[in-house]
């Protein structure tokens, strides 16, 4: 039962309905992004993310699922909850800017301010976050994703495989052709 | 290079050790834990300049594993200082030994020792009797997540249920 070899991880936890999803449902191209919102490297890779689903509009769609490191990020749990909660209102790609565009601005004071700017009411998220009324999901996304291989924060499946390469735009472009293309 | 006998394989019994480990120096080996699953996680070098490093991601984790009652250990060739403030900045909780001295001896014993004297990067699944269920040797830049180590701890689920049964 030794694996001798570097094997390729592969989602495992399929996308539905239920995925927070950006870009056309007919898309070529999907790619899963597990992130940390207080990660630097998502926050690098975020802009280059944004820039690939406008070049590509009628290709490649996004998903992003939750992957909070909380030992090392103390923000991210929270943030995540605070996603979800906009999610279940229909806001959750607005919050999902307003964080990767605001990640030195995480506290709770701060990102309450951030909920308002979204449109959002923020004693009613703050309470369903302080309830941990949305902890079960980004749980259940965190363990999708560790099930299937990612090993730190982002982690992009592209069409199901795990991407190993970098997050710069050629590279994400080159990735998401590939994919297109195969 | 890693130990030209290669990484200890599955179905042989665990060498026993203890080591001082984290985050008080006293002294921790598989043993302690008989009757529950164990993960050796050797690792390079603490400090690693990524964000979810190969310990923190481990630790992001431990809801996981404690599914499964496993116990995670991680080991490398830095001292129990430097194991310490690692521990600290990442807040890693389950314990991180330190095979300082004689340097590598334990890693070395699981052929898990490389040439320019770091521990390798590998993965070895105990099971609750202390024998190798699985073992999984990284190239030492890439870290290797856990998929592999909680598919190994399902089978081992699995195995226990069908004795039982």
């Amino acid at each position: 039962m030794s694996t001798p070899l570097q094997v390729t991880a592969r989602l495992r936890d399929p996308v539905t309905t239920d995925d927070h999803i950006r870009g056309p449902a007919d898309a070529a191209v999907t790619i899963v992004e597990y992130g940390d919102f207080q990660c630097q490297f998502c926050g690098a890779a975020y802009p280059n993310l944004h820039e690939l689903l406008r070049q590509r509009a009628d290709t490649v769609r996004l998903v992003y699922r939750y992957f909070p490191i909380a030992n090392v990020h103390p923000y991210a749990e929270r943030a995540a909850e605070t996603a979800e909660a906009a999610g279940v209102r229909g806001r959750f790609w607005e919050m999902h800017d307003w964080l990767y565009e605001h990640q030195d601005q995480l506290d709770p004071v701060h990102l309450s301010l951030g909920v308002e700017q979204v449109g959002l009411p923020p004693d009613e998220l703050n309470a369903e976050v302080e309830n941990r009324a949305h902890a079960d999901r980004v749980r259940r996304d965190f363990v999708g994703g560790i099930r299937s291989g990612v090993n730190g924060t982002p982690t992009l499946f592209v069409n199901g495989i795990r991407h190993d390469g970098g997050y710069d735009l050629p590279d994400l472009l080159t990735a998401a052709d590939a994919a297109a293309n195969a | 290079m890693s130990d030209p006998n290669g990484l200890i394989q599955p179905g042989r019994t665990a060498p026993g050790f203890t080591l001082p480990a984290t985050p008080d120096g006293a002294l921790v080996g598989p043993e302690q834990f008989r009757g529950r699953p164990v993960v050796l996680a050797f690792y390079p070098a603490d400090w690693s300049p990524v964000c979810g490093d190969q310990m923190s991601l481990y630790q992001s984790a431990a809801p996981v594993f404690a599914q499964y009652q496993a116990v995670v250990l991680g080991v490398s060739v830095d001292s129990i200082w430097s194991h310490r403030a690692f521990a600290e900045s990442r807040g890693i909780e389950f314990p991180l030994l330190a095979d300082f001295e004689p340097k590598g001896e334990v890693a070395r014993s699981y052929g898990a020792y490389m040439a320019n004297g770091e521990a390798a990067r590998a993965l070895v699944v105990l099971d609750p009797a202390g024998k190798v269920t699985w073992s999984y040797l990284s190239p030492p830049d890439v870290n290797p997540g856990a998929d592999g180590i909680f598919d190994a701890l399902d089978q081992l689920a699995a195995d226990r249920k069908v004795m039982a049964g």
